[in-house]
């Protein structure tokens, strides 16, 4: 009898763990901010953003939001982060403060003189790697002009397998209307980097459609 | 040597070296015809038969599954016009007992209200007593002339007064013994009455068994005809089948409805109980755990159904002793006042998250915070749904029985059909195949007719009987398949 318990029990929890889907559905994204001297008056269209991401992530999805300064490959970048609960009502909660952090970082925002853009994909990479997002996104609120300080190795091939990269609000700089080709050029640029290490790459400047921004 | 050589018969001259070619041909084809018309005859009627039998199969089977469903059927409404006068027979015996058990009281007040007005009766028919014969007598004597003696005249004047004064006292008991008569016929009328209301209730209770009557006699001429299995019996039972399938199907749908009601109300708040970003392959556990809830309150009615013997898809439930049947109309009606619990409960959590989550989303949009809504109806409405609900599940069984039994009969009639369809299928194809074989010989005919003119010309008509005899052969065979 106790060998038939043991039987039916080990069938079950076979039957069980044949069922149970080990791809992760959960999102992640981490976002970073631009908060360069000309782009950081942009910050207030990256709060909508966030907010709307905020609305639509569900229950055991990821979210980080980062600023992009003159060394952005670091922990102290990182404005936020969270993984959000299981269960709605607690979900809620963790997005209220999501949502105050990110207020207090709009008011006290400050510019930095330099934008490295590459070393916050590379955190943003490491940090959707912990999470283990089924979708890992990475938002770049930019005008995607790098500047490093002197001495900082940014020029290396990034490992990008499985995100999907979009670019939002580029805005044109004043060089980039004397040449507007200077900007297309940019644009490619990065557009070929992320897709060279094995990402996906899409630029969005029109904020009004930010149902494309998680779309497959 | 390469084919256009060949065919360069005369040199130099290319219409010519065609024209012999062609005749060639033409000779080469016409010294094969009776052998190519064989073989053309040949395949149309093994293609033709090869669908003949086909067909032929698939009409055996068709008549197979139609008499399976003419038995299934008649089976079917026999055993339902069975118990429809089984049922009938009990509710005349119900009504049997009830009003013969009241019948000794009845009889009682009959008989005693009677019995007043027998009595009563006997009484008024008592007639007054008339005026006694002397009183003539003394009357005639007092109208007697006097004859001027004055003691006479006083005597007579006495005699008269007396007379006068009888007949007063008579007159008086008369009027008095008719009043009498007439206060006791009086009397009589409540009796009359209640007499005549008792036999109303008498009648109404004969005309009620003997609408009964009627009933089970029609029931009894249906049962008669199924059990002599005629068409009518059977289109009838086919049609009611084809009705219930219907109704059924539609009571499903709205059923149906209330189940995606169901599943949306619990869907949301089960996230909170087994979290919302697990998922069980493609879908979201909280979604099929809510679903499996409903599955359950769904087969706790069909359990319920069956135990209280209004459908009968498990029989095994249905043969249980019925203690234990008891025993399970218990616990399945619990298992169901618990879920409609869960469910209510999951209602008001469900309320409280989407209005939590709908403040979160004025926040996020940075709209003006509306002042949220402090009605409880929304709330104690979705509760009471998310009670009644799993109820009104639970009597999905008996459309669903109904459903069940009924397809069978669907099911039957367009499989019949389908295979009706396909034998006629078959039988084109085989016709398609033998005028084709005909068609192929007309063209070969048509291709050599110059050599067929010269045969014409010398009369030979050998070859010409033999054909015909391949068509007849042929339409024959056609004839016999389409006779049958």
């Amino acid at each position: 009898m106790k060998k038939l318990l043991t039987f039916s029990l080990a069938f079950i929890l076979l039957f069980l763990s044949g069922c149970v889907d080990t791809t992760s559905h959960s999102q992640g994204v981490y976002m970073l901010i631009d908060s360069s001297g000309t782009y950081q008056q942009e910050v207030k269209k990256a709060q909508a953003i966030i907010n709307y991401l905020l609305g639509t992530l569900q229950p055991g999805d990821s979210l980080a939001v980062a600023r992009i300064d003159s060394a952005s490959f670091s922990e102290k970048d990182i404005i936020s982060k969270m993984t959000f609960d299981n269960r709605p009502s607690v979900t809620n909660r963790q997005k209220r403060l999501f949502k105050q952090k990110i207020d207090e970082f709009v008011a006290t925002v400050k510019g930095s003189s330099y934008t490295d853009i590459t070393g916050g994909i590379v955190q943003a990479v490491e940090y959707l790697n912990e999470t283990g997002s089924g979708k890992k996104h990475v938002l770049i609120f930019s005008d995607l002009k790098e500047e490093l300080v002197k001495g900082h190795i940014r020029d290396f091939p990034i490992q990008l397998s499985g995100c999907r990269v979009v670019a939002l609000n580029v805005t044109k700089l004043r060089s980039d209307n004397v040449d507007p080709r200077e900007y297309y050029k940019r644009v490619e640029a990065w557009q070929a980097r992320v897709e060279s290490g094995g990402g996906s790459w899409r630029a969005l400047n029109d904020l009004e459609r930010l149902d494309a921004i998680l779309a497959d | 040597m390469s084919f256009a050589q060949m065919l360069n018969i005369w040199p130099h001259s290319p219409a010519l070296s065609l024209i012999i070619a062609l005749l060639g041909a033409v000779f080469l084809l016409y010294l094969a015809r009776t052998p190519m018309h064989k073989a053309i005859f040949s395949i149309s009627r093994v293609t033709h038969n090869g669908f003949r039998i086909m067909a032929r199969s698939v009409v055996f089977a068709e008549k197979k599954v139609v008499e399976r469903n003419r038995e299934v059927l008649l089976t079917a409404g026999k055993r339902a016009a069975e118990q429809s006068i089984e049922r009938e027979f009990h509710r005349v015996d119900a009504a049997v007992r009830r009003d013969m058990s009241g019948y000794p009281g009845l009889q009682r007040v009959l008989a005693d209200q009677i019995a007043h007005i027998d009595e009563d009766y006997r009484e008024s028919t008592q007639l007054p007593v008339p005026p006694p014969d002397w009183v003539k007598a003394v009357e005639t004597l007092a109208k007697l002339p006097s004859k001027g003696d004055k003691w006479v005249a006083n005597i007579l004047g006495e005699i008269h007064k007396t007379a006068v004064a009888q007949y007063k006292n008579a007159m008086e008991e008369y009027h008095n013994a008719c009043s009498k008569r007439h206060s006791l016929l009086d009397k009589m009328m409540p009796y009359w009455r209640k007499l005549t209301q008792t036999l109303d209730q008498v009648d109404k209770r004969i005309i009620g068994l003997h609408e009964r009557t009627k009933v089970v006699d029609s029931r009894m001429t249906e049962y008669e005809e199924i059990q002599k299995k005629t068409d009518t019996a059977a289109d009838m039972l086919r049609a009611s089948s084809i009705t219930q399938f219907f109704i059924a199907g539609f009571v499903l749908l709205v059923a149906i409805g209330g189940a995606v009601i169901n599943f949306n109300l619990i869907a949301l708040p089960m996230s909170e109980m087994v979290g919302g970003g697990s998922y069980i392959g493609q879908f979201k556990t909280s979604n099929i755990a809510a679903l499996v809830i409903i599955l359950v309150e769904l087969a706790m009615g069909l359990y319920l159904m069956e135990s209280l013997r209004i459908t009968h898809l498990f029989p095994i439930i249905g043969q249980m002793d019925d203690k234990m049947r008891t025993r399970m109309i218990w616990a399945t009606f619990a298992i169901l006042l618990i879920l409609a619990g869960v469910e209510s409960a999951l209602a008001f959590m469900r309320d409280r998250i989407a209005a939590d989550m709908q403040a979160l989303r004025q926040a996020l949009s940075s709209a003006e915070t509306a002042q949220p809504t402090t009605s409880w109806i929304p709330t104690v409405g979705q509760m009471v749904l998310g009670f009644i609900l799993p109820f009104a599940l639970a009597f999905v069984a008996i459309p669903l029985e109904s459903f069940v039994h009924s397809s069978r009969t669907l099911v039957g009639v367009a499989m019949a059909a389908f295979l009706r369809a396909i034998a006629f299928a078959l039988r084109l194809l085989g016709n398609i195949a033998y005028y084709l074989g005909e068609f192929f010989v007309n063209i070969y005919d048509v291709l050599i007719f110059p050599a067929l003119w010269v045969e014409n010309l010398i009369g030979n008509k050998e070859h010409q009987t033999e054909i015909k005899n391949m068509t007849d052969i042929n339409d024959i065979v056609v004839k016999e398949e389409g006779s049958q």
